[in-house]
């Protein structure tokens, strides 16, 4: 991916605010199936917030913790591959613009 | 907490949630309002112009004490190709002086539109996720939030487009890819002075420009950018079918390679990256429309499917605020006649058509399907650059009478006659 001046997602969610729930993540991924039906760089791809990072093992990571919640994925991708909800009570992004 | 009946529980404090809560406890109901966000508009986001005239009817000081970014006085349409663009730049004195369409941020708005229930005597509940509906039969009596529930003689749905409590209860299905779009924008921070000259506008006055063609690499959406009062905020909006469908396509890379564009980038030339979010947008139309009551609920806003694109303007708060006032004074009525049932509440459904919101979504129920043509994300761009750069380069072979110019860049481009009658065709009818 070519380099943008407004620096990589990642530094750029750096400066959101976040409440992490470190206890509980709001998306649970069934690798099992990602493999199976080759969905890591689906994933990786629909992502704004690139939460989800392809493995070599065909798998993907969850980086629930930089989630924009806008559920993309959750439309985008079959029932059998993740569990997704909102995080829970006061946690998650908290935009200061909006 | 068990105990305690509420007359209404509004669950999710965005504008259509805020607007049907200030007006039901305005009106005497004993309302609460349960906002997933720590602070009120921390999970929202603004995808564009707000055509405000609608709030004036439930705050006459709207104009004067909301938190107000710029009063947009100069729309552009934007056809972008990767090496030319062509522009319809329309400006008109009328617009700034009605105030009628302005520009906002969500986390200033929002927390206004709060400030305004709790004046009004609305309980508000911040930071609170619901995460189910309670019924009593096929009634829906209340919500849970963790161990605790809440119970109401009728539940507000206003959570947004991933509606979760319209789904729950069966009303709604989630929507199909077809009828979603995803929106990725920054927040960039600029002086107010530069954004004037840059957009030229006059103080306290803003831009807002609509982009198809190459800021999606031709997939279904658009680019957008508006003017803060010391930010602008720009990005795309790219249907989810589209974005399925194309292995290259990254959401992200869309978005960084339409603020690389240079015509693009020198608007930001300066600025420092405030905010980078991401937002869905439900773009079906009036098809999404459905059923919005059941017994003991009522689904507005977003939740409700309600939003429009027409290609020149995207509107989403308005139609909210609307759907919020119709609910309330639905449910004022209920609340005298004591009668939450379906067939009660369908009077929502009968006022929302009335009212300009519902009578919009009607008037534009074609505007989806005239947006699906692949044609408006390219082609149709290219050829308008191509026609002008034959009137205005001279390369001293001499000229041709216009039509025939036109011929030749017809010819040069990949449209098919009976498309682009059927696009105009639709496109009359749509809009």
């Amino acid at each position: 991916m070519s380099s943008s001046p407004w620096g990589t997602v990642t530094e750029r969610l750096a400066r959101n605010r976040y409440t992490v729930d470190e206890a509980h993540p709001h998306i649970v991924v069934n690798n099992d199936y990602v493999r199976r039906a080759g969905l890591a760089s689906f994933f990786e791809r629909i992502c704004p917030a690139h939460v989800y990072t392809a493995r070599d093992d065909g798998g993907v990571d969850v980086e629930y913790a930089a989630c924009l919640e806008c559920g993309t994925c959750l439309a985008l991708a079959p029932a059998q591959a993740l569990v997704w909800h909102y995080p829970r009570s006061g946690c998650g992004i908290g935009y200061r613009e909006g | 907490m068990e105990d305690e009946i509420f007359d209404a529980i509004v669950v999710g404090g965005g504008v259509a949630g805020a607007v049907c809560a200030y007006k039901m406890a305005a009106s005497g109901l004993e309302v609460v309002l349960i906002e997933r966000g720590e602070t009120p508009g921390s999970k929202n986001l603004s995808g564009g112009v707000f055509y405000c005239d609608v709030m004036s009817t439930v705050f006459p000081e709207f104009l004067e004490e909301a938190p107000l970014e710029r009063v947009i006085s100069r729309n552009c349409l934007m056809f972008l190709n990767d090496d030319s663009h062509v522009m319809i730049d329309y400006a008109d004195r009328r617009l700034a002086g009605s105030s009628n369409a302005v520009t906002v941020l969500r986390a200033k708005l929002d927390q206004w539109l709060i400030d305004k229930c709790e004046e009004a005597g609305v309980m508000v509940m911040p930071g609170i996720r619901v995460d189910e509906l309670i019924r009593d039969g096929d009634r829906i009596v209340g919500v849970k939030a963790g161990d605790d529930e809440l119970r109401a003689r009728v539940v507000v749905a206003a959570d947004g487009v991933n509606s979760f409590c319209a789904r729950s209860a069966g009303i709604r299905r989630a929507p199909t890819p077809d009828q979603l779009a995803v929106g990725v924008k920054s927040v960039i921070g600029l002086d107010p002075k530069v954004i004037e000259e840059r957009f030229g506008v006059n103080e306290g006055e803003g831009a807002a420009y609509a982009v198809v063609g190459s800021c999606t690499r031709g997939l279904g959406g658009g680019g957008f950018v508006y003017t803060n009062t010391d930010s602008i905020s720009i990005g795309v909006v790219i249907r989810l079918d589209e974005l399925k469908a194309h292995s290259w396509a990254s959401s992200s890379q869309i978005h960084d390679d339409f603020l690389a564009h240079p015509e693009i980038a020198r608007l930001l030339e300066g600025g420092t990256l405030r905010e980078y979010g991401c937002h869905l947008v439900a773009e079906g139309g009036h098809a999404m429309r459905g059923t919005l009551v059941a017994d003991g609920l009522v689904v507005i806003g977003d939740a409700a499917g309600l939003t429009l694109n027409t290609g020149f303007t995207v509107r989403g708060m308005d139609l909210a605020a609307q759907s919020g006032i119709c609910a309330a004074e639905t449910l004022v009525e209920a609340a005298a006649n004591d009668d939450f049932s379906a067939a009660g509440l369908a009077a929502y459904e009968r006022r929302l058509d009335e009212s300009f919101a519902g009578r919009d979504m009607i008037t534009y129920a074609g505007a989806p399907d005239f947006l699906e043509s692949p044609r408006m994300y390219g082609a149709y761009g290219q050829l308008a650059a191509d026609l002008f750069f034959t009137i205005y380069r001279h390369d001293l072979t001499p000229r041709r009478h216009l039509v025939g110019q036109a011929r030749a860049a017809w010819r040069k481009s990949p449209l098919r006659l009976r498309d682009v009658v059927s696009d105009v065709w639709k496109g009359v009818r749509a809009l």
